[in-house]
């Protein structure tokens, strides 16, 4: 019997969660064997990112590491219909749905589904035994990979996550959407691995939505690879909308082909804790990266994004950009890096973090940083820490509009820019409504991922 | 209409202006002219409700009552307008959004229901006709990079939709060059009725050959020194300020 649930709660002992990982029946690929062991060493070796490593420097892991939380190594056996529990209630986002709960693949051992034209999509799990070739190839491939050891644990310890496989010449019609649920009696510790393969001239839209649903503590390392082949595109819409007692920590890396183009926007409405790994490679000349970011947080919030993006070869674009509003003792971070390499002539780079403070308490560290070894490249930077611009405000308040609602306007205005960049319409819409619902000091959460009790369903 | 009295009023501990008195009545367009520095502006900051500038003596009453004691916000529910010299560029606002807000608080504050999308289409679509304003500007963010012609339109463009009672326009005529200043100044004119008045601050005469005042002041080190007819606009622009100056530094 595969299906057993087995919690531990202990401090964080990785070498223990490790073995019993291992121990776990389950059916995993002989290949996975070898590299979770790989992983599992270099962590041992590695260990968690430190104070000495700059790129964590205001984040405190350790603390966040030796809370106590349950940890799943199989997907559990709920007793209700996720489906009954949750539907998307965005109007008109029609969409491919895939749910993880609590980091695995709802739908458990079920094949993958095959769509029209060849695109599949399904369990992490499910893929590597399924698709083999694929899933060998590009995982764990991405150079940036090696870069700290919450990667290597993620690695070692995944279970399970979601994959998507656009094949060649395809253009996947409806966009894949992945809902997060975070659904559990007990503090949670989850470690989803997930891969996004585009093929050569593939197309694909991608909505991720976090919602943790109970009022636990969890917290979450993900990693994300997306391998985006020649001439594909992709468009990828984040929405981290979580609470306070939830925290979470994800690895993203790009790999991008010769004239691809990759669109990112990441909205974080809303997480105890919340960390951004955000790894481009550009390895084909003509392609292009745009990496957009919007982050409200007040109370004690954490929201840390990092980017760094690897022009490797000539003529390619990126763009990063990223904005943010800060209230009450909310802490921010942007640490940007752009790499130009030596050979990687002709490069466009452009990256930019705009930040407001609303009160005296609210931190923001920013740190954009270009390191250019080619000397024919356009390039730039820059980042702004301020206020409110008053004199705006008077001139909005000189037209009849109250004080209140025209800074409501300036803020609103302020993010416009980032959530103008999403291009499916329905959820910039619900996005742009969820934004104005925070920046009124509302909770913004769609009716149907609102909190559920957890006794009533038996969890 | 407007009845200030003895106004003194301070910017970081200076004086600026020292005893302002001046009526307008309703159906009435005052300019008021001076040198730079003379406290035109900060006149127009007080009357708006600029809490950079302090009153520190002196009354303004507005219909009777107390101006100053009125927020921005209420002061405009109540049918002021201050077109601004400087207009502030306002990055993600729409136009649209931007007058839509203003024209339904105004209308909430009078207990009328927010107008009908229909409604204010038409609105926008009539007044960006009167003051001849390019149509893709209001479907762009508020006054960003707009030239400053277009700002200046979007001020009159902007009291047009909202039909103060009184308006201020302070030196709407700067950096404007013929065309569009007999533009906005029609603008003006056609919104011109026997109930609603004007104050017209400029710096030069060639607005006021279009908008006619009934009462020209010369403002001062913060004083109205000589209040005539329009005929006073003239005799300034062929004498200058220095001759103003002449005569009260003396």
């Amino acid at each position: 019997m595969n299906e057993v649930e087995t919690y531990r709660n202990h401090k964080f002992d990785f070498e223990n969660l490790f073995n019993q990982s291992e121990k776990t029946n389950g059916h995993v690929a002989p290949f996975l064997k070898t590299v979770r062991k790989n992983a599992a060493k270099t962590f041992m070796k590695k260990g968690l990112p430190g104070k000495s490593d700059e790129s964590y420097k205001y984040l405190q892991l350790d603390s966040l590491f030796s809370q106590e939380y349950s940890y799943r190594f199989l997907q559990e056996i709920v007793h209700f219909d996720i489906n009954h529990v949750f539907r998307c209630d965005i109007p008109n986002l029609n969409t491919h749905l895939i749910i993880l709960l609590n980091g695995f693949y709802y739908g458990g051992k079920d094949r993958l589904i095959e769509l029209p034209g060849g695109v599949k999509y399904g369990s992490m799990l499910q893929a590597a035994v399924e698709m083999p070739g694929v899933f060998q190839k590009h995982f764990s491939k991405s150079t940036a990979i090696k870069t700290d050891g919450l990667v290597d644990m993620n690695t070692a310890l995944s279970r399970d996550g979601f994959f998507i496989y656009v094949p060649k010449n395809t253009i996947a019609g409806k966009p894949i959407q992945v809902v997060n649920l975070i659904l559990s009696a007990k503090d949670l510790f989850l470690q989803p691995r997930n891969m996004v393969v585009l093929e050569e001239g593939a197309g694909l839209e991608l909505v991720v939505c976090d919602h943790a649903l109970s009022r636990k503590r969890s917290l979450s390392n993900s990693v994300t690879e997306t391998i985006v082949g020649e001439n594909a595109k992709l468009d990828f819409t984040v929405l981290q909308n979580d609470h306070n007692f939830a925290s979470q920590i994800n690895y993203h890396f790009i790999v991008q082909e010769k004239d691809s183009r990759v669109d990112t926007n990441t909205i974080s409405l809303h997480g105890g804790l919340i960390r951004n790994n955000h790894y481009v490679k550009l390895n084909g000349t003509g392609a292009q990266n745009y990496l957009g970011g919007l982050y409200l947080t007040d109370k004690d919030q954490y929201l840390d994004n990092y980017v760094f993006v690897d022009h490797a070869v000539p003529n390619c674009y990126s763009e990063q950009f990223f904005k943010g509003v800060l209230d009450d003792r909310a802490r921010g971070v942007f640490n940007g890096k752009i790499l130009v390499r030596q050979d990687a002539q002709k490069t466009q780079a452009y990256q930019k973090n705009n930040s407001i403070l609303l009160t005296e308490d609210a931190r923001m560290h920013t740190k954009p940083q270009l390191e250019i070894y080619a000397d024919d490249v356009k390039c730039s930077h820059g980042a702004t820490v301020g206020q409110i611009n008053e004199e705006a405000i008077f001139y909005l308040r000189s037209r009849g509009i109250p004080e209140k609602e025209a800074r409501l306007m300036m803020m609103y205005g302020f993010t416009h820019e980032v959530i103008s960049k999403i291009r499916i319409n329905s959820l910039r819409e619900r996005i742009e409504d969820f934004v104005q619902r925070r920046l009124r000091g509302e909770l913004a959460k769609c009716d149907n991922c609102s909190m559920l009790d957890t006794n009533s369903l038996r969890l | 209409m407007l009845i200030i009295k003895d106004l003194h009023a301070e910017i970081d501990g200076k004086e600026i202006l020292s005893g302002i008195n001046l009526e307008l009545k309703a159906g009435e367009i005052h300019a008021i002219m001076g040198p730079n520095g003379s406290g035109k502006s900060t006149l127009a900051a007080v009357l708006s409700g600029r809490d950079l500038v302090s009153v520190t003596k002196g009354t303004v009453l507005y219909k009777g009552n107390n101006l100053l004691e009125m927020s921005p916000e209420k002061r405009a529910h109540a049918g002021i307008f201050l077109g601004f010299q400087y207009p502030i560029e306002i990055p993600g606002v729409s136009m649209i959004n931007f007058m839509k807000t203003a024209i339904n608080e105004q209308r909430k504050a009078k207990g009328l229901e927010p107008i009908k999308p229909s409604d204010f289409l038409k609105l926008m679509r009539d007044k960006k006709a009167l003051v001849d304003m390019d149509s893709s500007l209001t479907s762009r963010s508020v006054n960003e990079g707009f030239s400053g012609g277009e700002k200046k339109r979007n001020e009159i463009f902007q009291m047009a939709m909202l039909e103060p009672v009184l308006a201020i326009l302070d030196e709407t005529d700067s950096g404007l060059d013929i065309d569009a200043l007999r533009t906005v100044a029609n603008g003006v004119n056609k919104l011109k009725t026997p109930e609603n008045a004007c104050i017209v601050i400029t710096h030069y005469q060639r607005l006021l050959d279009y908008i006619i005042p009934d009462r020209v002041h010369v403002l001062y080190k913060g004083k109205i020194v000589k209040s005539s007819g329009k005929e006073l606009a003239l005799e300034l622009e062929e004498k200058g300020y220095d001759w103003i100056k002449k005569e009260n530094d003396k």
